[in-house]
């Protein structure tokens, strides 16, 4: 395949560009210079419709050992088809490369440059908002924590901060006041920071602060060995914790060049679809929470607790915590156990249609969700938005058909999309994807492949891959070099509420104040995630 | 119309005996390594050498398990040369720390029957959150134990914490757990709470609450289940004595 995109580029660029094709890690690298950069980041995105991933900074070395700065810029498009990486190396001393945030599908590169720029001290040139924002401004001034040099066992203070902070205002309405929201709620919430533009009743413009559970997992993970930093991967967002367990394990795979028994995919696919179907459940009950309809809460919620029951009967963990493993599984589903895993999901799958019929027939439920919080299929492509958020809005884009990783390939499953991209189009994708999800489940179970679950022991390599999964809530890039022993030197974790929480703000514009509960509960997405 | 009454009548009443019966449906809780079945003390040290977190320790020719370390990793729990952790069912591990022991003040007594909680996640994973918020569906229903949620710490009893506590919640939790009238608890949810778990002390949290606040309770797991979130509240009130922070090493089997 590679050839087509070879083709393509040196039609395009003729001699100026030299792309080489990394087998084992299916990336196509792209060497380009700071000048070039905008323009092929134009042609990828624009005139062939690539899809931006990531963007990950290194501290390397050049040819003549002087240490410079290596960004990676990665895309993806179809199925079948390899990573495009563009490489642009920039000098050590205070780096300054091109921002790309102004450009096609900009804004779905707008935080990365933000989060480098702040973690490393990269400027990116052209960028409309630098500063404060993974480290809040009380960090100590120029501290680069993601820098190689930096120690991450060191604490930066033992001060607290400022006490008399105040969130900044920005007012653009006559009349208006600010109404800060966080990060402390009122209930069972994680923390984040609101500040809603207000004149009263309406709300003009929603400015979130997010970060504040920032605990620098890709960096304490630098040096620790690959069986320890699983657990960081499972444990930086509990609630997707078999999703991102697997992405970090199929990068670890690609590395050694190892692939998992077929039972092993099988019941990788069996649970991370368990899992988004315990997720999907938890995220309607959040939303009939939100409109406080409380039976309708109930339902959802015994839902949830059933499935958590269930995973923790067949796989030990209520979380589906140290199930995958580098090489495949640490456990294995005996005839018996698949039995009763196939009778239980189907039985909450029916429960929640039942329940989704009874929604669709309660008009009071449904005017706080129709026409409200809209995210139009435009801004979710150009915000690069992800999972049930995006296909609510259109946008089709699945990992599970693009990768085809585990055994998706071998999978038959619909991706249910809906256009409207209100809150009510949001709840009915949920409700869509968990019956895609019991389905597949009910299918695997039914006809699991023998054989071991597990591939191993296997040896360390060095090298670099990129592993990308769906996670309950959307794309998830796990993009990881290891050093020969076994040891990580550079993890970094694009989670899909990263991408999302980018686009709420938009959907959380011109709305009536009680929505705003409402607007957030339909997104369902993670902070822990989002944070890292 | 959807008929909600008649929806929620037909469900019945699922919630759970706890603390009155043991609830002993499956999957309410993930267990834990209660102890160790050990053939020698270098299998004492192999088992160890096993935990990644430091929750298992040689001791005495045996072992000794630190619970507050323990993220479940299941690693101690499969039978490896000679070596195993004996896996306990259960869910009643809420603990007083020994430096809240040393206190001189009483734990309960401060409270009748009925408590106000304030929830704060100081850089959770989610797990301990979603384990949280269990508490209030119908299977475990707090409310019926006299515990409630409040919206303002003005009216809160005890402070639910969990996560190691990132830097930027460091001044939310402090100035949270200022605006509580006394008497007040502070219980630690989770093992990044308690001990900063997979994460903590780092450049970017704490080593658990503790660094910040007193700790009175404190609820091990990764996270702990709800019911164990429900007992570490009845421990609170007196309702329920608490459990031992560390299994001590038992005879070789």
């Amino acid at each position: 395949m590679p050839a087509r995109l070879l083709d393509l580029c040196r039609a395009r660029w003729g001699e100026r560009l030299a792309p080489a094709f990394d087998e084992a890690a299916r990336l196509c690298r792209i060497a380009c210079g700071a000048d070039a950069l905008r323009e092929i980041h134009d042609w990828l995105a624009g005139e062939l419709g690539f899809a931006f991933a990531t963007l990950v900074a290194e501290d390397t070395k050049d040819a003549a050992g002087r240490p410079q700065w290596l960004l990676t810029y990665l895309y993806y498009r179809d199925a079948g088809e390899p990573w495009v990486a563009l490489a642009l190396t920039a000098g050590a001393r205070d780096p300054v490369v091109p921002s790309l945030s102004g450009l096609v599908n900009g804004p779905s590169l707008d935080w990365h440059e933000r989060e480098i720029e702040d973690l490393f001290r990269i400027v990116f040139d052209g960028h409309p908002r630098l500063g404060e924002f993974i480290l809040h401004e009380d960090w100590l001034e120029g501290a680069a924590p993601m820098r190689r040099s930096f120690d991450p066992r060191r604490r930066l203070r033992e001060y607290l901060p400022d006490p008399d902070w105040q969130p900044p205002t920005i007012l653009t309405a006559p009349g208006a006041f600010s109404m800060p929201v966080g990060p402390v709620f009122s209930d069972f919430a994680e923390s984040a920071h609101f500040l809603l533009e207000t004149v009263g009743e309406d709300v003009i413009h929603t400015i979130p602060r997010f970060f504040y559970k920032y605990r620098g997992v890709e960096k304490i993970a630098e040096g620790q060995p690959a069986d320890r930093a699983l657990l960081l991967a499972e444990r930086f967002s509990g609630t997707a914790a078999f999703a991102h367990g697997l992405a970090f394990c199929e990068a670890v795979e690609r590395i050694c060049g190892v692939e998992a028994p077929a039972r092993a995919r099988a019941l990788r696919t069996l649970f991370a679809e368990l899992e988004r179907l315990r997720h999907h459940a938890a995220t309607i009950a959040g939303i009939c929470n939100s409109t406080a309809l409380a039976v309708a809460t109930s339902q959802a919620a015994l839902i949830e607790e059933d499935l958590l029951r269930l995973s923790a009967e067949v796989a030990r963990h209520r979380y589906l915590f140290g199930v995958v493993e580098p090489g495949g599984l640490a456990i294995d589903l005996s005839p018996d156990a698949c039995r009763r895993l196939a009778a239980a999901v189907d039985s909450a799958a029916e429960r929640l249609s039942e329940l989704h019929r009874m929604l669709r027939y309660s008009s009071s439920f449904l005017d706080r969700l129709e026409e409200v919080g809209i995210i139009s299929p435009a801004t979710a492509l150009s915000y690069g938005l992800a999972g049930p958020i995006a296909r609510a809005s259109g946008l089709a884009r699945d990992m599970r058909k693009i990768f085809a990783y585990a055994a998706y390939g071998e999978t038959e499953f619909a991706v249910p999309v809906e256009q409207q991209g209100d809150g009510y189009a949001r709840l009915r994708v949920f409700f869509a994807e968990a019956g895609q999800s019991a389905a597949i489940i009910r299918r695997l179970a039914a006809a699991l492949p023998d054989g071991p679950v597990a591939t191993q022991p296997f040896a360390w390599r060095a090298g670099l891959a990129m592993a990308a999964v769906e996670a309950p809530s959307g794309a998830a890039f796990h993009w990881l070099r290891l050093a020969d022993d076994g040891t990580l030197s550079r993890w970094r974790v694009t989670p899909p509420a990263f991408a999302n929480w980018h686009g709420f703000h938009l959907a959380a514009e011109n709305f009536a104040f009680q929505d705003f509960p409402i607007i957030l509960a339909s997104f369902g997405l993670s902070n822990a995630e989002c944070d890292r | 119309m959807a008929n909600w009454v008649l929806k929620g009548l037909r469900t019945g009443v699922r919630t759970t005996g706890f603390p009155h019966r043991p609830d002993r449906s499956p999957g309410v809780s993930p267990g834990r390594p209660g102890g160790t079945a050990l053939a020698s003390a270098a299998a004492a040290e192999a088992l160890a050498l096993r935990c990644p977190t430091g929750a298992i320790a040689p001791d005495n020719g045996g072992v000794s398990i630190a619970h507050g370390n323990c993220v479940h990793c299941f690693r101690c729990r499969e039978d490896r040369e000679g070596a195993a952790a004996r896996w306990e069912e259960g869910y009643e591990w809420a603990y007083v720390p020994a430096e809240a022991a040393k206190r001189a003040e009483k734990l309960a007594r401060a409270f009748g029957r009925s408590l106000n909680l304030r929830f704060i996640d100081a850089g959770a994973c989610g797990a301990c959150i979603s384990e949280a918020r269990q508490i209030n569906n119908p299977y475990y229903n707090m409310h019926r134990l006299g515990f409630f949620i409040t919206p303002t710490p003005r009216n809160a009893d005890v402070l639910l914490v969990a996560g190691p506590v990132s830097d930027a919640m460091r001044l939310p939790l402090k100035k949270a757990w200022e605006a509580m009238p006394a008497p007040k608890r502070v219980i630690a949810i989770g093992a990044c709470a308690i001990s900063g778990g997979v994460f903590g002390p780092s450049f970017a949290a704490s080593g658990g609450v503790a660094e910040i606040l007193p700790i009175d309770i404190a609820v091990p797991g990764c996270p702990p289940p709800p019911l164990a979130i429900l007992d570490a509240l009845l421990v609170v009130v007196e309702r329920k004595p608490p459990a031992a922070s560390v299994s001590p090493p038992e005879a070789g089997a």
